[in-house]
């Protein structure tokens, strides 16, 4: 983090203009935030779904960090991926020992995405759980909460939500869009389906495609939920959901978000009780007590039906399909890209990037890419230590200084 | 199968071998020697791609002299983390590869500084440079610099000068090449040699150019080269 000089009331930036200093207080340096909410309604605001069905009216929570400028064009979307929500930085402050948006190592002042630079948005997606107009919504019909009969809804679906929620902040251009994972499918449709409105795009452990891997994964995961007695056909009240399969849905998760190496380095054979074996089927590794509580604090968090909606929605991301080619599909694009990999990502993996970046200079494209050193696995992108900052950092300064002469 | 199976895994135990054991910091001051020349036959807002362009030193500077449009490609991933945090268009990635993503006469010149001795097969390398460039710079070490010959002839050891600093056992390089076959490989390929540029040591640690008897005299050459 580079040193910034501070007075009293306000601080200047590189350029000179004058920026407000974040308040003074215990919540860090992007300091409190908020979740906001929009509700779109009216025969502007119908969302005709990929899969056919539509959704109107239609709720989207955000938060947002630093300040839009007058000309408007200081601001970078963060698409969050599958279980991730919009808080993406800061603190919400509303019990003591709370945790930092999900994003805090890349987002506030002097990070990677500078809040006394740009103004970073980070809605929820269409389709979540966290405010969002999704499975756990009240559908207006029936007054009751949608579940199964809310319409499937795809990435470029997505995509078209966080577009309303750009024009309603009055943003015509994004500086940047950036995302891991299924956030990275959605910086990628981003560039795909409003080539003009973005200036980079930063998808980071993502693909271009699920892979046969990631759908089969994301099966099992699905299967763990419906066959759940307490499913109930999605109908489960609120209270007594099927817990059980949500879990094992989380815990298979979580094992395709770390690596081998990192699996072992956290955890090795070691067991619970130091006495070793218990012959039995409780938990008796280190593994096992880690996978159970995460899936148990999942459960506390997240909605089953959401899930299995979502993990659908990442099965049916495959541009080559939708455009015919991956030529095609970027053919359009008018965007400089930084594509990163980790290298221990499996579910992820480097190869699945480097085709995208393949592609890209095929076309002719301005693109960067690294496939970043790092035992972390796929959940690399939401860690520190490696050099992801810096380079989207680097990428963004290449940017506004014009990219190209 | 089985066959390609191991030669794949060859060729992987060859790149992690040249990443992991290879200490480049070693040719920081040789891989330099010639940023001046190859800075002069650099044209304002030109197309510049540079192979094996490390952590963009010489992009950095170009891009700065000349406000080139550049682009890099780097297989060791430190540099390439090291070039974009700096700024710099660069892809990681395999040199072969990454080339045949680009199309025809797509740069206004393509930079090989200090690559074809580490690499398989120089000259598909510069053949596809050719394709995708106009034209392309090439500098290496001098292999029949007197330096190397009398290490070489008089003590009966392999030559480590300041272009070709390592052991035996520790060298990045591959292949071997001096001014004259370089000139030879030029003919045979018929290459249009449009420059050539050479540098010798310097008193302290550096290098200087070098004009007369460069094949004798030069531990660095550069060529410009065009079809």
């Amino acid at each position: 983090m580079t040193h910034r000089p501070t007075s009293p009331t306000a601080q200047s930036d590189s350029a000179g203009k004058t920026v407000p200093i974040p308040p003074e207080n215990n919540y860090g340096p992007v300091g409190q935030v908020e979740l906001q909410h929009v509700t779109f309604d009216g025969p502007d605001h119908v969302l005709n779904l990929e899969g056919g069905g539509s959704l109107s009216p239609l709720q989207v929570a955000y938060e947002t960090y630093g300040e839009l400028s007058k000309s408007k064009d200081n601001a970078i979307l963060v698409c969050h991926a599958l279980s991730g929500d919009a808080h993406a930085a800061g603190y919400h402050g509303h019990s003591p020992d709370e945790k930092p948006g999900w994003w805090d190592i890349l987002i506030g002042p002097g990070k990677a995405l500078d809040t006394d630079r740009y103004f970073v948005i980070c809605p929820n997606f269409l389709g979540s759980c966290y405010g969002t107009t999704g499975p756990t919504s009240t559908d207006p019909e029936t007054e009751q909460p949608y579940g199964l009969s809310f319409p499937f809804f795809t990435i470029k679906d997505m995509v078209e939500v966080q577009r309303w929620l750009l024009d309603h902040l009055g943003i015509d251009t994004l500086s940047a869009v950036i995302g891991g994972s299924m956030g990275g499918m959605q910086a990628l449709q981003w560039a795909i389906s409003y080539p003009e409105r973005v200036r980079g795009v930063i998808p980071i452990a993502t693909t271009s495609r699920m892979s046969t891997q990631g759908i089969a994964l994301n099966e099992v995961g699905r299967q763990a939920i419906l066959s759940d007695p307490k499913w109930l056909e999605g109908r489960y009240p609120k209270d007594d959901p099927p817990a059980r399969g949500l879990a094992i849905a989380r815990m298979i998760g979580h094992i395709t978000y770390l690596s081998e190496e990192s699996m072992h380095q956290k955890f090795g054979r070691r067991f619970v009780n130091g006495d070793g074996r218990s012959f039995n089927f409780s938990k008796d590794f280190q593994v096992e007590s880690y996978l159970h509580h995460q899936g148990d604090k999942f459960v506390r968090r997240f909605d089953a039906n959401t899930y299995l909606y979502l993990s659908r929605a990442m099965d049916y991301f495959d541009l080559e399909t939708d455009h015919g080619s991956l030529e095609k599909a970027f053919s359009h694009c008018l965007s400089s890209f930084l594509v990163l990999s980790f290298t221990s990502d499996w579910l992820f993996p480097a190869q699945q990037s480097a085709e995208i970046v393949h592609v890209l200079r095929k076309l002719g494209k301005e693109v960067s890419y690294c496939n970043i050193e790092s035992d972390q696995g796929h959940d690399a992108f939401l860690l520190p230590g490696h050099r992801m900052g810096d380079l989207v950092s680097g990428f963004l300064e290449r940017l506004r200084k014009g990219g190209t002469p | 199968m089985s066959l390609i199976h191991s030669l794949r895994h060859l060729d992987e135990t060859d790149r992690t071998f040249q990443s992991e054991s290879v200490d480049w910091a070693l040719t920081k001051l040789r891989d330099r020697a010639l940023d001046d020349q190859i800075s002069t036959i650099v044209t304002k807002g030109a197309k510049v791609l540079d192979l094996g362009c490390g952590k963009g030193d010489l992009l950095a500077r170009l891009k700065s002299e000349h406000r080139i449009h550049e682009s890099g490609i780097e297989i060791e991933g430190e540099a390439v983390s090291e070039a974009i945090a700096r700024g710099l268009s660069v892809t990681h990635g395999d040199l072969e590869y990454s080339l045949t993503s680009m199309g025809d006469q797509s740069w206004d010149l393509v930079i090989l500084n200090q690559v074809i001795t580490v690499i398989r097969n120089p000259v598909a390398i510069l053949q596809e440079s050719l394709r995708v460039g106009r034209q392309v710079v090439v500098t290496f070490p001098n292999f029949a610099g007197w330096r190397t010959r009398y290490q070489l002839a008089l003590r009966g050891r392999l030559p480590v000068t300041p272009s070709l600093p390592y052991q035996w056992y520790d060298t990045p390089n591959i292949r071997l090449v001096t001014v004259k076959d370089f000139r030879n490989l030029c003919g045979q390929m018929e290459l249009k040699i449009l420059k050539e540029a050479f540098v010798g040591r310097a008193k302290g640690a550096g290098f200087r150019p070098i004009n007369a008897w460069p094949n004798l005299r030069a531990l660095s050459a550069m060529f410009l080269v065009s079809k």
